[in-house]
């Protein structure tokens, strides 16, 4: 009886994520067609190819850009849920935080650049003409914008039931409220802060559309290298691939990350 | 001038209530002083002002004879026991007793609340009794001129609280601290304090010693809140002071219940009002018996 209510949820998840899952994973090791599509033989050399430094450096790029995203949504963030938290007006901060997503994340993309071009509002305004978009920066600006209420959110959930009381405590014991933080609260909202991290960290790494339209011809990603094996180069099997190790190299690089979070707390 | 903290017209008024009303206290160095009254009575809120959670809307607040109301709490010398003690869940023993004097050797307080071999343990670890112990060498390790207790007992089970109840107050001659204790038990408030101030809505109704407050009250609230008390044509008698003798005021016995040392008696006066009186085993009633009640005329409490 059980396992007849689970039926549905089996049904959802084979559907919808280990068939996927599967084809990808077999259109990896065959061979690219003529006109885009999958032929056989079976190989190896989807991932044989990827040891090019050409694409080691484009994931320790794509890499290095998520996480300095995710350390900046998590600095912006952090306040910003503690803020939250403490407001007397939780509800209407928390629509403000979600508000964006009412829009489409391509829409609101095209207003950054709108703001950053060279010709844009900002350097309009200013008089002057500095190169802000079709750079890492310009992407790690997008990420930030587009990721932080994922930072905010899981934190300001362990925030919001901290037991005021220990932050009472630890002021009557003679910790000023710079102490209290960084001793009571920021422990206590650990796992708010590393759901956050991941929550940001993840979909960064695998970012395609905010390279694409504010990084340059040098910004591509992995994400904008799988897009490209897709759609342009019609190399599925190398684009499979190439996903593949993505999810491998996230899982890995969060399974470091709950290994030294759990001795953490 | 003996008083370590002293209360001056102080005042706490919420938009919705005044939570606490003019109140004047003073605390002797070295006493165990008690804050006795129901819940909403202002005696927590009071705590929170010395301790500087809440700050009064008016009055003033002089530890050592220094005003300490406008100070924060991290700039004040007295320290809290939580009424659900507050420990931090992330430290262990050593780090939530550490926590208020880092650089200070911790194992002279944890000897004095019987916690030596428990340094390593986290707060889920530990029974209600460990914990509040905690809870004291942590408030107790930075020396503070008064410790403010909040109900530091009821989250104990029944059982326990006799026995840390006697411990308490055993720690406290010991460490010679100032005690600031808040309770709503008044046999509690009784049993410890040298001192009790009893609030009722906000106002003191009376400060003095246990044996004062329950045999002087001053005030009809403070004879009913402590102890039972019976009320005989607008005078209140003690159930232990009533005695059954050959005349005095009519009554049928409702209930009689057999408690060993003494017999409780429930009866019934002429006027319909139930009272209740605490007799020896020898004068034993038994139910719809009509018994005649007196008293000595300087037990009577009239208001």
């Amino acid at each position: 009886m059980k396992n007849a209510f689970k039926a549905p949820a089996w049904l959802l998840m084979v559907a919808t994520f280990f068939v996927p899952m599967a084809i990808i994973g077999v259109y990896s090791f065959l061979t690219r067609g003529g006109y885009g599509g999958i032929e056989r033989p079976f190989t190896m050399e989807n991932y044989t190819r990827l040891f090019d430094p050409l694409y080691g450096v484009i994931f320790a790029r794509s890499v290095s850009i998520a996480a300095v995203a995710t350390v900046f949504c998590l600095l912006l963030g952090f306040p910003l849920a503690l803020f939250i938290a403490r407001s007397a007006h939780k509800n209407f901060w928390l629509t403000l935080v979600i508000l964006p997503f009412w829009t489409s994340f391509l829409i609101r993309l095209y207003a950054w650049m709108f703001l950053l071009r060279d010709t844009g509002l900002i350097n309009t305004l200013f008089h002057t003409n500095l190169p802000m978009l079709y750079n890492n920066g310009a992407v790690i600006l997008g990420l930030v914008y587009g990721y932080l209420p994922f930072a905010v959110l899981p934190m300001y959930a362990t925030l919001e039931r901290l037991d005021n009381t220990l932050l009472e405590a630890a002021a009557d014991l003679g910790a000023t409220p710079l102490r209290g933080l960084f001793s009571v609260t920021i422990p206590l909202a650990m796992p708010g802060i590393r759901a956050a991290a991941i929550l940001t960290f993840v979909p960064c790494i695998g970012t395609y559309l905010t390279s694409d339209l504010l990084g340059g011809s040098k910004t591509i990603l992995i994400g904008n290298l799988v897009q490209n094996q897709f759609t342009t180069a019609r190399d599925w099997p190398f684009g499979a691939a190439a996903s593949l190790v993505l999810m491998g190299v996230a899982l890995g690089l969060l399974f470091m990350a709950k290994r030294r979070g759990e001795e953490l707390l | 001038m003996n008083a370590i903290l002293e209360l001056r017209a102080v005042s706490k008024h919420f938009p919705t209530h005044r939570a606490v009303d003019n109140l004047s206290l003073e605390i002797p160095r070295g006493a165990f002083f008690s804050l006795l009254g129901p819940s909403g009575c202002g005696k927590t809120t009071t705590l929170r002002m010395v301790a500087g959670f809440e700050t009064p809307t008016s009055g003033e607040i002089l530890l050592n004879g220094a005003r300490i109301d406008h100070l924060p709490p991290y700039k004040r010398n007295v320290n809290t026991v939580f009424q659900n003690y507050a420990l931090f869940p992330h430290l262990t023993v050593q780090g939530n007793v550490e926590f208020g004097k880092p650089k200070k050797s911790i194992q002279h307080v944890l000897e004095q609340v019987h916690l030596t071999g428990k340094e390593s343990r986290r707060p889920h670890e530990l029974s209600g009794g460990e914990r509040q112990r905690v809870a004291l060498a942590r408030s107790l390790v930075m020396e503070p001129d008064v410790l403010l207790l909040d109900e530091p007992l009821s989250a104990l089970d029944p059982l326990l609280r006799k026995e840390v109840r006697a411990e308490l107050k055993e720690l406290q001659r010991r460490v010679g601290v100032t005690f600031l204790f808040v309770t709503h038990d008044q046999e509690e408030a009784l049993e410890l304090s040298d001192q009790i101030a009893v609030m009722n809505r906000g106002v003191v109704e009376q400060i003095g010693t246990p044996q004062e407050i329950y045999q002087q009250p001053k005030t009809k609230f403070v004879a009913s809140f402590l102890g039972a008390m019976n009320w005989i044509d607008g005078a209140g008698i003690r159930p232990e002071c009533l005695r059954i003798s050959s005349e005095g005021v009519r009554a049928v016995v409702v209930n009689s219940a057999f408690l060993g040392p003494f017999v409780h008696i429930l009866a019934q006066l002429e006027s319909g009002e139930q009272v209740r009186a605490q007799v020896a085993p020898d004068q034993a009633a038994t139910p719809g018996e009509t018994i005649f009640l007196s008293w000595n005329q300087r037990d009577e409490k009239r208001f």
